[in-house]
């Protein structure tokens, strides 16, 4: 039987349930990280760099949760800063530049909301960053690990394809935020998130994602190996797809991929109740 | 007959006297309007004739869509684009459709965008306004495809877009489609802007969220209007997480400036003009000369 939304979020918050950097030994070879957006700093939450994947050189961007309480007051717990997401678009522009893929990982809670955050210009940051990954010249897969939450996550999902995680949730808002707002009532956190649609399934329904990644029985955290696995497979077997692909086309299919996103009449008169 | 006049005007307002309540004042309702930011009380005729700006303060509130164009449009040339659009209920969110139906028949909009195009003292534009009475302008497929639809329509035009933002972000009813709208706005403003056209975006009081962090970041040059919120992160969102108040001018169009993200504020009788001069400043001379014109 299918999981709801809300036994997944169980799954995701596991506390064995790996990171990109469980998964990263075991999916690239010869990783090299790079670090800073050459503007401001450094931001851990966001890590970059380079490794190959079949022998083919990739360009890696992911949000890093932390594996224990140390870890995550380092990445800040996968809430990235604005020069978190101006490293990621440094270091998409330099694959650009090479014609190397990108893969972006993604797993966060969302984009961080503080003071610093503000004044180095959020939104800007992700903004930019779905502009320029529209155009970046060279193929981009997004997949979600566990948490894809709002702009924080959208601001790496601009992208040729989208894969989920078969317990990964992407959603607008958290299912807390949603009742929060729509209800004033966070606790019924658990009522949102099996209403809000946030399943891999849901996404692919919606043309919003196209492939499921699958994870071990109960979940990647069973068998961390497995997962990393499939996850290498899939990239493997994506890559090439749209490598084969001329720029134009591979720029304009893109663009539609997010073009045809909506859910609207223009029907005159038609009365919704 | 001139006295018969005068007494009739002082029987009437005999007739007037017994309905005002003892100790109260009568005053006819709309006369006056009083600011909520300095609080001084003043004539409603001249707050409206200074396009709804405080005398005393400069306070500007907010401005419909209707009356943002008839401000910034020369008359009669708006022309409104894709008038007809409505939102339907993607996740079926309890009520959403209720709600929408309500708002467009209490606010006489579709949803929460009116876009289109206009001439400003001549000069030609696509023109986008937001509307915070509709859902607080939150932008779900509607807002999303016509803002995407006026920069497509732009681009094939070769005619720079004006867009005064409002939002409250993403439409939350609308789940992951509405997320997925700032992806697809910003997609078609880098379209427009590749193709060499300008893009003015003016920050009009509250921009927040995903419209922030989509395509009222985008503009080739951003205006703001004077002390318009701006920002990604709602005010009690960052509150909570830092456990702090936040100073009073946190988020405001002269805190972004100084921050280096708003390019000028502008006050409301001075935009039309400003909007003007930067349009002609961009007729000639670039590919946004209109030399290749397709329409």
């Amino acid at each position: 039987m299918a999981k709801t939304a809300w036994d997944r979020m169980q799954i995701i918050h596991e506390k064995n349930r790996p990171t990109v950097r469980d998964y990263l030994p075991m999916v690239f070879e010869n990783f090299i990280e790079l670090h800073g957006d050459r503007f401001y700093g450094d931001d851990a939450a966001i890590l970059g760099g380079i490794g190959t994947l079949d022998g083919q050189p990739v360009t890696v961007l992911a949000q890093v949760k932390g594996r224990d309480l140390k870890e995550n007051q380092q990445t800040n717990f996968s809430m990235p800063h604005p020069e978190g997401y101006r490293k990621a678009l440094r270091l998409a522009k330099q694959a650009e530049k090479f014609h190397r893929p990108v893969v972006c990982l993604i797993d966060t809670p969302g984009a961080f909301c503080g003071i610093g955050a503000e004044e180095r210009g959020q939104g800007e940051a992700i903004a930019r960053n779905l502009m320029e990954f529209m155009q970046l010249e060279t193929p981009v897969i997004s997949i979600v690990l566990g948490e894809g939450g709002s702009g924080g996550a959208l601001a790496l999902g601009v992208c040729d394809e989208l894969a989920m995680m078969q317990n990964a949730i992407y959603s607008v808002i958290s299912p807390r935020g949603f009742a929060s707002i729509l209800w004033k009532d966070p606790s019924r956190e658990k009522e949102a998130a099996n209403i809000m649609r946030i399943t891999a399934e849901d996404l692919v329904e919606f043309g919003v994602a196209e492939t499921i990644i699958p994870e071990p029985d109960g979940g990647a955290h069973i068998d961390p190996e497995a997962a990393a696995e499939a996850i290498r497979q899939y990239i493997s077997e994506t890559i090439p797809k749209y490598m084969k692909i001329p720029i134009a086309k591979l720029l304009e299919n893109r663009y539609y991929k997010f073009r045809k996103v909506g859910v609207f009449t223009e029907q005159k008169g038609v009365n919704p109740l | 007959m001139l006295e018969d006049l005068f007494s009739k005007v002082k029987t009437r307002a005999s007739y007037d006297k017994p309905r005002v309540p003892k100790g109260k004042v009568s005053i006819p309702e709309n006369l006056m309007f009083k600011c909520p930011r300095c609080g001084k009380v003043e004539f409603m005729d001249a707050f409206l004739l200074g396009n709804k700006v405080c005398p005393s303060c400069g306070y500007h509130a907010r401005l419909t869509a209707q009356e943002r164009i008839e401000q910034i449009a020369d008359n009669f040339t708006f022309i409104e684009y894709d008038k007809h659009m409505k939102s339907l209920d993607p996740i079926d969110f309890p009520g959403y459709p209720e709600k929408v139906y309500h708002l467009r028949r209490k606010t006489g909009l579709r949803d929460a965008v009116i876009t289109g195009e206009c001439t400003v003292m001549g000069s030609p534009c696509a023109i986008g306004v937001m509307d915070t009475r509709f859902m607080m302008a939150s932008m779900g497929s509607v807002v999303g495809e016509k803002v995407t639809r006026l920069f497509e329509q732009a681009e094939g035009r070769r005619l720079p877009v004006v867009l005064f933002t409002a939002s409250g972000g993403a439409r939350m009813q609308e789940g992951i489609i509405s997320l997925m709208q700032m992806a697809k706005t910003s997609g078609a403003v880098g379209r427009h802007s590749k193709r060499g056209l300008l893009y003015i975006t003016v920050l009009t009081d509250p921009t927040t969220g995903g419209v922030t962090a989509s395509f009222a970041s985008l503009g080739d040059i951003i205006i703001a209007e004077p002390k318009t919120l701006v920002g990604f992160a709602g005010r009690r969102v960052i509150e909570g997480t830092i456990r702090q108040r936040l100073p009073e001018d946190f988020q405001s169009a002269e805190f972004a400036q100084e921050h280096g993200f708003v390019d000028l504020i502008v006050e409301r009788s001075a935009m039309r003009k400003t909007i003007s001069q930067l349009l002609k400043l961009h007729q000639t001379g670039g590919a946004g000369d209109g030399k290749d014109s397709l329409g």
